[in-house]
């Protein structure tokens, strides 16, 4: 196998937001890397993380009501050290980020063609011909029709699905190593979501970029990632390809959530609940495993003091030892 | 027999334009639609965003007019009555409930819960204040909730508990009929389970019917037992819920169903490609299935009741009323 | 485009006919006439009807009605009682004052309201953003009389800076002391107007921008890297002067219909104190004329709105 380059490591980054003259961390000590030519996505419920980490790798948090620490390496800077200015190379040059809602993405007010082109100007010293050239060699990559026509056009004459092809050719402009897609097809149809997901992998096909997809919807992993990292309450607690991930989760977060998919039922058979709710961010437990509360018919030794991702098998890692003594409740470990 | 019929219901709405601000053209967002609910059955409403589904039931319930056609509630014709102070429709109010993708949009954020809940109980039933009371701690028991939940205010909830207590709330009036439109679209996996099982739970105690609409194939395909697959205004495929997942027929149903992801990443190559011959197939065929304007055919009998819009063979051989044989003309 | 504005133009015929037919009813039901004023044992009570006979005051309504149309579609709207002189003499006179004035004002308005909301809106919370929102609170809170009468009395009367009265001094005499004097008289009352006027466009600016700096188009924009003030010009401002390019219509209009208020605090002789001063005298061919115009002026206006709107938002598009 070919030494694969990590193209970006995180390296336990916490994230805190303020409450009063407090910062409670959305994301607590999150470590992974992205290498060339993978889709790692990380997976997690509503208030997990998963977004704030996106944001933070992008810099986009608000400064005065946000506090960083860990690392961020790409290439040899530590993003998190960098100023505005030199950030502002990065983004859209080295990083480039898909949005979750197509239409509130794009301005209103501006054509397609000044909102794909404002992604090159501050980026290459292209006059305007070859921008013009390159917006339309873009149009074509995200498969639009009639590019010449739809170049013209405002976003809100445009079906969501082409709005959210002008978003990724928009993240695709200045062929960034790394794209990082947040949600990119919850707002959209089934049909919609299949060709854009298609879409993306043609285009890490064909660009070798990395990207770290960002979703809630187990079904769009198994359609799309490499590598998966599943987060709860700020934490990965399991990472492993894909494959694996789905034949054979193991830690208990995983396996609840695997389970709650809906499906088919026998007569009297219940789809599975996780007990209890996701705990807010001020209310979270910083000790022992946060996971805990939500599978009491699990004895306490069973968990650790201080759970840590460890790997249990090649490229597969879990945190804690819970997952050892895990079974659903009323079953038979 | 069905309860509630649905006849070739048609909602359309005028585009007006031209100097005189006359009606140009109708947006057709339903166009010639049937269906019959059953008692305790789920009938499920497939679309994509745009194909009407909300439409009918917002129609049913009376929060849209029909434009023609007929929606008849035990052989009584009730269209664009739902919302009718008469006496001779009471019974329908009562009968139909429904309950919307964010619950507490449709609650009045300065009432409590108990307010909120005791309300239908006072329009339908003579409940005294303790009576109301007692029942809406059982039915917020049912639901999996805490008594004490009563005294609190819509916005103090998390989008799974608002979701069971709008469930909650369509029970309160002792319905037939629950019409859930989108009821669990916003809502994280493990607590839509939660809303799901609860919602399957009720059915069987009260013996509810559920008109079940949502664009996600999988919860339809976990709570139905018939579906409909809408497009453009009109039923592309019909059926009991096995029929449609194992043998679907029309173009559109199957373009559907290939899209969506399936949890075993290993297959992911073969259905890609399995999903673009669907794609292509899609586009080469569509003068089988939609007429030279883009409608969709009327239904056709595929196999006893699995109803498929195809060509038909011949120009009079066009029937989309099948399914309906009950007299009851009103 | 063309066609809408076609339309909405054809629509104004009707709508203006009844306004001016309820005006002109309106008018009719007021108690006393020109004449009233002259009443006095020296006159000869026969003679004051003679003179309303003569003036046509007897005529039914829909005759005197289609009297004055038949006038006014000629370029007359008949003479006031007051001045002596035509009513279009009259208004003329005052239109250009008035013209000055809000000109003056919309934009000292403007320079005001802007770089506060602006300012307030980007760096909200800050010390300068709630100093902003003391400012708005008092100058929405103190009445416009109150304001005024201090400005006269501080500037005017006191320090003696500024004219607190009239729209010119009589003894200028060249063109260029003509215009140095008319500018001079309009500080006061444009200051004090301006001042007042800025509440709305500093309130919905700083709103908007507020609402626009966290909206996803904004996130877009600064993951392709754009530095932040680019964000800002690009897109930020113009998505939150929506609603204040829509409001420019009618600002436009108010150009010409002035301030009751400013006016007769300042005695200033435009279209406002005409309009007071009117209905002191019962001069009703004046009031008409004015009540008609502020009427077709508010039709335009909203027109005139609509069409800013289409013209800066592509999502507005009337066929």
């Amino acid at each position: 196998m070919a030494v694969e380059q990590n193209l970006l490591e995180v390296n336990n980054l916490k994230t805190g937001f303020r409450f009063g003259e407090e910062y409670h961390n959305a994301v607590d000590g999150v470590s992974l890397t992205l290498k060339k030519n993978e889709i790692l996505a990380i997976v997690g419920e509503s208030g997990c993380g998963k977004s704030t980490l996106a944001t933070a790798i992008m810099g986009l948090h608000d400064p005065n009501n946000t506090k960083i620490s860990g690392e961020i390496l790409y290439k040899d800077l530590d993003l998190t050290d960098l100023n505005e200015r030199l950030y502002n190379r990065i983004r859209g040059n080295d990083i480039g980020m898909i949005f979750q809602d197509p239409l509130g993405s794009l301005n209103p007010l501006m054509t397609i063609y000044n909102q794909i082109a404002e992604a090159l100007i501050y980026h290459t010293d292209f006059d305007d011909k070859q921008i013009r050239a390159r917006v339309l060699e873009l149009l074509n990559q995200v498969g639009i029709p009639r590019p010449e026509q739809i170049m013209k056009a405002y976003p809100h004459e445009l079906s969501g699905g082409m709005r959210q092809r002008i978003v990724i050719a928009i993240a695709l402009a200045n062929k960034p190593p790394i794209i990082i897609a947040d949600e990119p097809t919850t707002a959209l149809d089934v049909t919609i979501q299949a060709q854009i997901l298609d879409l993306m992998r043609d285009i890490q096909a064909e660009t070798g970029s990395g990207i770290i997809l960002i979703t809630h919807d187990l079904g769009v992993v198994a359609e799309t990632a490499d590598r998966v990292a599943v987060m709860y309450a700020g934490q990965i607690v399991e990472e492993a390809p894909v494959d694996v991930l789905f034949k054979d989760p193991k830690h208990p977060y995983t396996r609840s959530l695997l389970n709650s998919i809906p499906h088919e039922l026998e007569e009297g058979e219940e789809l599975h609940v996780i007990h209890g709710t996701v705990p807010s961010l001020q209310h979270l437990p910083r000790k022992g495993d946060r996971f805990r509360p939500r599978i009491p018919w699990i004895p306490d030794e069973a968990f650790d003091e201080n759970p840590e991702l460890t790997e249990i098998a090649p490229n597969h890692k879990v945190r804690g030892n819970s997952w050892k003594h895990f079974h659903f409740e009323g079953e038979e470990k | 027999m069905g309860f509630l019929e649905v006849k070739d219901l048609k909602v359309h709405y005028p585009v007006r334009g031209g100097v005189l601000n006359t009606i140009q053209d109708y947006v057709r967002a339903v166009d010639g639609v049937n269906l019959t609910i059953e008692s305790g059955k789920t009938y499920g409403l497939v679309g994509e965003s745009g194909s009407g589904k909300t439409t009918i039931g917002k129609t049913i319930i009376g929060l849209e007019k029909a434009t023609s056609g007929k929606i008849l509630y035990e052989g009584e014709n009730v269209t664009n009555r739902a919302r009718s102070r008469k006496k001779k429709y009471a019974n329908y109010n009562k009968d139909v409930q429904m309950i919307f993708q964010d619950s507490t949009s449709s609650m009045n954020p300065k009432k409590r819960i108990i307010d909120v809940m005791g309300e239908p109980m006072h329009n339908y039933f003579d409940y005294t204040p303790d009576e109301i009371k007692r029942r809406v701690a059982e039915l917020l028991d049912i639901v999996g909730m805490n008594p004490e939940a009563m005294y609190k205010y819509p916005h103090e909830f998390s989008g799974g508990q608002r979701q069971r207590i709008g469930v909650a709330r369509a029970v309160a009036s002792d319905p037939k009929l629950i019409i859930a439109d989108e009821p669990t679209s916003a809502l994280d996996l493990s607590v839509q389970a939660q809303v799901l099982n609860f919602m399957r739970r009720i059915q069987k105690e009260y013996n509810l019917s559920y008109l079940f609409i949502s664009h996600d194939l999988g919860v339809v395909r976990h709570m139905s037992d018939n579906i409909a697959i809408m497009h453009k205004g009109r039923f592309v495929e019909k059926g009991p819920k096995e029929t449609i997942y194992n043998d679907p027929q029309h173009i559109y149903t199957k373009r559907l169903l290939s899209a969506i992801p399936d949890m075993d990443p290993s297959t992911r190559e073969e259905k890609k490609i399995e999903r673009q011959r669907v794609e292509a197939e899609y586009d080469a065929q569509e003068t089988e299935y939609y007429d030279p304007d883009g409608r969709v055919y009327d239904l056709q009998s595929y196999k006893g009741n699995h109803f498929v819009a195809t060509k038909p063979e011949g120009s009079n051989s066009s029937l989309q009323n099948e399914s309906i044989n009950t007299g009851g003309e009103a | 485009m063309w066609k809408t504005i076609f339309r909405r133009l054809l629509l104004m015929i009707p709508q203006i006919i009844i306004l001016s037919i309820l005006i002109f009813i309106i008018a009719e039901f007021m108690p006393g006439d020109p004449f009233t004023g002259m009443i006095d044992p020296n006159i000869d009570p026969a003679q004051l009807d003679a003179m309303r006979e003569r003036f046509g005051l007897n005529d039914p309504l829909p005759v005197k009605y289609i009297r004055w149309v038949g006038n006014a579609l000629q370029g007359d709207f008949g003479r006031s009682f007051n001045y002596k002189t035509s009513v279009v003499n009259v208004i003329g006179d005052r239109l250009g004052n008035t013209v000055r004035l809000s000109l003056l004002s919309t934009v000292l308005t403007y320079m005001i309201g802007l770089p506060l909301g602006i300012l307030s809106g980007r760096y909200n919370d800050s010390i300068l953003d709630k100093s902003v929102i003391i400012y708005n609170f008092v100058s929405f809170a103190v009445p416009t009389f109150v304001l005024a009468l201090l400005m006269v009395y501080i500037f005017g009367f006191n320090l003696g800076w500024f004219p607190s009265r009239g729209s010119i001094d009589v003894s200028a005499v060249t063109f260029w002391e003509r215009t140095w004097s008319r500018m001079y008289h309009l500080i006061l009352p444009s200051i004090t107007t301006a001042v007042l006027g800025t509440v709305s466009i500093i309130q919905y600016l700083r709103t908007e921008i507020i609402d626009a700096k966290v909206s996803d188009y904004v996130k877009t924009a600064r993951s392709k890297g754009v530095p932040i003030n680019k964000v800002y010009t690009k897109h930020i401002f113009r998505n939150a002067s929506l609603p204040i390019a829509s409001g420019f219509g009618y600002t436009i209009v108010n150009l010409l219909t002035g301030s009751i208020f400013i006016e007769q605090i300042f005695s200033y002789s435009g279209m406002g104190k005409l309009f007071l001063d009117s209905i002191n005298t019962r001069d009703y061919s004046v009031i008409f004329v004015l009540v008609l115009l502020y009427g077709i002026l508010g039709l335009i206006g909203t027109l005139l709105s609509d069409l800013i709107l289409m013209a800066v938002d592509p999502r507005i598009r009337i066929d």
